[in-house]
């Protein structure tokens, strides 16, 4: 039974990590109908600069909270300098262009930091008062952040007016336009506040997974999955499902398939998912007018 | 005055110099052949096992962009097929001793059909959901060629080293060994981009298009979708599937690290930079993913920024910072080449082809 | 009375294809002008055209400024709210949610909370269902939210494009009515796109006729309205 609860709450842990970045992907989706497949490798590059900025000697929480801002800024200017040419271009080349971006970034990190592993330091002291034989303090801690990242997002978009434009902005471009939104600044913007979600969850990943330029690899493919199960147009979804898949990739791990084929569950929970209700749990099921 | 095109060409036959467009192509696809067939003698053996490797992606990217780019349905895990051939012929000729060139066709069809199968539930999947679930079937991969109750056969993590001197030439041909296998690639390549071609031009080929660009429409005129689609599934996997057997064969060695993420992206990458929907782009688009690379990698070590920087670097970190610098270059003149020519290097072609026609025609 | 928005020889292109041929229009300060034609015509484009919509070429002045080469978000800057066809509702956000996009770009916090009451007044029924999802509403409430959204924006011009469409008799004509109350009292000045010619000639002053991209005949409602040719084919008697 302590085995098993230990299993769940980790997973919540490593959950709370998918569910970031499976918000981060639900974003960008669902104000450009793109996936952005450099996602991963955004959130890496960000973990790596703070982990240059702790060890220029910054203490944590300011190394973290400049790392957002840096990751921020890293986003909106991707979207602007190297999405924005091909946005008007056919699908598959915007694909090709993220492959691309994916190729860069990853392989700018073992330029800069070398592809060997390094540990990142956890903000959370392993003798802290809220670690417990089910659950380490680093979980409790990331579970936390995590789940305090959300909350913030959720709140603004739901009760700043610039967070209403975005939501106007992704859903309907051309009726925001003529209420006089930027769209294209709403476009950054989003970019620039996934990149520091994603960069969140790197650091929250880091710790557990430790540092490599391909850490962000296996995350990646069970954010998908998590935002695919939760509706790949649903912010909430995508959360649910990020942290379902963190418990799911657990409890198979542990009790059915082995730690060796994780991966495969989620590639088969997204075929599942895809083949039996490809909106996900939440999303809107899509009618197409013939 | 008299036009420059003067022979009694059929009306709103488009000509330049005399001849018909149609001839154009067919003088140059008869030089490239001839041209395929001469150099390898000029050519040391490493640059016949480049040129061998092109060939076996330009019959993987023709797969590919039967299902993508005439099809629509957009696959990025495509490498999984490779693996699947590589790792038949891998087995069959370890396990069973069967003669190498006799499994290249075998994996074809086991190809065809799991394809197949996987195309069944694609049915269900449209554009960006089908390429996510193929993007997860290209990074779990890897890991599913480590699955346990099968390394017996697959040989786990170490994978399976193939005879060498079983692809000898044979019968005797004053042939080197890379020279033999890159003349069976062409070989078999040849062949197959003919079929290629007549399944496209064909009925199969306007049903496959009609269902990428008006599906519903396609549907009122009596095209069996499903059966269209999965079919297509099944021939573009056969065909990566033959290519990966081939694949096997040249490097001689199959691992389950030999099929990351990176080779899928690579085919899709081959297809849309050599040109979607197109025979000539499967080529152009193996001849970039083969040698730009490589080129990034010699343009990485020449530029003296780059090698001072790496000077300061112990040897073995050198070399990981250039292949660092190699793979940023290269994803730099990827985003150059979606800028500069979204349709693919065949689209570009095609249109520097129409607006020279055009001015012959109208000129004089 | 000098005009608030005048164009001349302006020109409309959907990609290479010309729609539009140097159209010379003028809306009165304070005035209704209605813009008819058939299907086709190009009265859409138009309207596009003056919030940079659509590529065009001409002179278009509003409030004595060029809007040439302004991107569509500033023009709304200038003081000109569209409301398309289609309504162009946010269909997935509430009405209050809709309403208060209408003034993203007001930075006068209590002259919007004003505005809020003076549209809710035009408009009861979105009062009541001000919490309600947008795409849930009728097609009636939906252009009554379209045009209470434009007013947010306290444009001094508002471009109506045909705001009787799909909608039923009764309240095509409340809406018209409305429509009359809000140029008299607010002094918004309206340029209305209506292939309902009977309607666009009761409400407004003046009126323009579009045929296949030009401009076929102007001038008071009364005179085009009295014109045989247009009585025939437009008015149906």
């Amino acid at each position: 039974m302590a085995a098993f609860l230990h299993q769940v709450f980790s997973g919540l842990a490593t959950g709370g990590i998918y569910a970031s970045v499976a918000l981060a992907l639900v974003m960008i989706y669902q104000a450009t109908h793109h996936v952005n497949f450099a996602q991963g490798e955004m959130a890496m590059f960000s973990t790596y600069i703070c982990s240059s900025l702790i060890g220029w000697g910054l203490p944590y929480w300011i190394a973290f909270l400049l790392t957002l801002v840096i990751a921020f800024l890293g986003g909106l200017a991707i979207e602007r300098i190297v999405v924005r040419p091909v946005e008007k271009a056919p699908v598959l080349s915007v694909v090709i262009v993220f492959i691309g971006l994916l190729v860069i970034i990853n392989s700018m990190a073992g330029a800069i930091y070398s592809y060997t592993q390094t540990s990142f330091p956890s903000p959370f002291p392993s003798d802290a008062w809220y670690a417990s034989s089910y659950i380490n303090a680093h979980e409790v801690g990331s579970i936390v952040v995590t789940l305090a990242v959300l909350v913030l997002v959720y709140a603004f978009f739901r009760f700043t007016p610039l967070g209403l434009a975005m939501r106007a902005a992704a859903q309907n471009p051309v009726s925001s336009r003529l209420v006089g939104i930027r769209v294209g600044w709403m476009l950054g913007v989003g970019w620039g506040l996934a990149a520091a979600i994603g960069a969140v969850a790197g650091m929250m990943a880091a710790p557990i997974f430790f540092l490599d330029p391909n850490m962000m690899g296996s995350i990646l493919l069970y954010s998908f999955a998590g935002a695919l199960l939760g509706g790949i147009d649903n912010p909430w979804g995508a959360v649910i499902g990020g942290f379902a898949m963190g418990v799911l990739e657990n409890l198979a791990g542990a009790y059915l398939v082995g730690t060796e084929i994780k991966l495969s569950v989620a590639l088969i929970i997204i075929v599942g998912v895809l083949v039996a209700r490809p909106s996900g749990l939440f999303g809107r099921q899509l009618v197409s007018r013939v | 005055m008299t036009s420059v095109s003067e022979t009694a060409a059929a009306p709103g036959t488009r000509q330049i110099a005399g001849l018909s467009l149609t001839r154009w192509r067919a003088i140059g696809i008869v030089g490239f052949l001839a041209a395929a067939c001469v150099l390898p003698f000029f050519l040391s053996n490493y640059h016949n096992l480049q040129l061998a490797t092109v060939v076996i992606y330009a019959i993987a990217l023709m797969g590919l962009n039967i299902l993508t780019g005439f099809n629509g349905q957009i696959s990025l895990g495509h490498g999984a097929f490779y693996a699947i051939g590589a790792y038949t012929t891998a087995i069959l000729t370890t396990k069973f001793g069967v003669p190498y060139w006799a499994t290249v066709p075998v994996a074809g069809v086991i190809c065809l059909v799991v394809g197949f199968l996987i195309g069944l539930p694609a049915l269900r999947l449209e554009g960006l959901y089908l390429a996510l679930a193929t993007f997860a079937l290209a990074l779990a991969t890897p890991q599913l060629l480590k699955f346990k109750p099968l390394d017996p056969w697959t040989g786990g993590v170490q994978g399976v080293l193939l005879r060498r001197s079983a692809s000898n030439p044979p019968w005797g041909l004053p042939l080197t060994r890379d020279q033999w296998l890159y003349f069976l690639c062409l070989a078999i390549a040849i062949p197959m981009f003919w079929a290629a071609r007549n399944l496209i031009r064909g009925r199969t080929g306007r049903a496959i298009v009609a269902i990428r660009d008006h599906p519903v429409a396609a549907e009122t005129m009596g095209v069996n979708i499903a059966i269209y689609k999965s079919a297509a599934f099944g021939v573009s996997a056969l065909y990566t599937g033959v290519a990966g057997a081939l694949g096997a064969v040249v490097v001689g060695f199959v691992a389950p690290e030999s099929f990351p993420l990176f080779l899928s992206l690579s085919l899709l990458v081959g297809i849309v930079v050599g040109g979607l929907a197109s025979i000539s782009g499967a080529i152009f688009g193996a001849i970039f993913i083969e040698f730009v690379p490589n080129l990034s990698d010699e343009l990485a070590r020449s530029i003296p920024a780059i090698a001072q920087w790496l000077l300061g670097f112990t040897p073995s970190v050198a070399e990981q910072a250039a292949t660092a610098a190699q793979w940023t270059i290269y994803g730099l003149v990827l985003i150059a080449f979606m800028y500069a020519m979204p349709t693919g290097v065949a689209g570009f072609i095609r249109l520097l082809w129409s607006r020279l026609a055009r001015g012959f025609g109208e000129g004089g | 009375m000098t005009a608030l928005l005048e164009t001349r020889s302006l020109a409309a292109f959907y990609g290479p294809t010309q729609v539009l041929y140097e159209v010379d229009l003028d809306v009165a300060e304070g005035g209704i002008t209605a813009l008819l034609g058939a299907n086709g015509a190009g009265k859409t484009t138009l309207l596009r055209a003056l919030c940079a919509m659509v590529r065009s070429e001409g002179t278009i002045r509003f409030g004595g400024g060029s809007l040439s080469g302004l991107a569509t978000e500033d023009v709304v800057r200038r003081g000109i709210a569209h409301v398309p066809d289609g309504r162009g509702t946010f269909v997935h956000l509430s009405v209050e949610e809709n309403l208060r996009l209408g003034a993203y770009v007001r930075r006068d916090k209590a002259e919007v909370a004003r505005d809020f009451e003076r549209v809710f007044g035009y408009f009861p029924r979105l009062r009541e269902r001000r919490a309600q999802q947008a795409g849930t509403l009728s097609g009636g409430e939906q252009q009554m939210l379209a045009i209470a959204r434009a007013l947010m924006l306290r444009p001094r011009l508002l471009l109506l494009d045909e705001p009787s469409f799909g909608l039923a008799p009764l309240i095509v004509r409340d809406i018209f009515t409305i429509l009359h109350t809000i140029n008299r009292e607010d002094r918004v000045s309206m340029l209305v796109v209506e292939q309902n010619a009977n309607l666009a000639l009761d409400l407004a002053d003046n009126a323009y006729l579009l045929e296949t991209g030009r401009m076929v005949m102007s001038g008071t409602a009364e005179r085009i309205r009295g014109d045989e040719a247009v009585r025939r084919s437009y008015l149906g008697y």
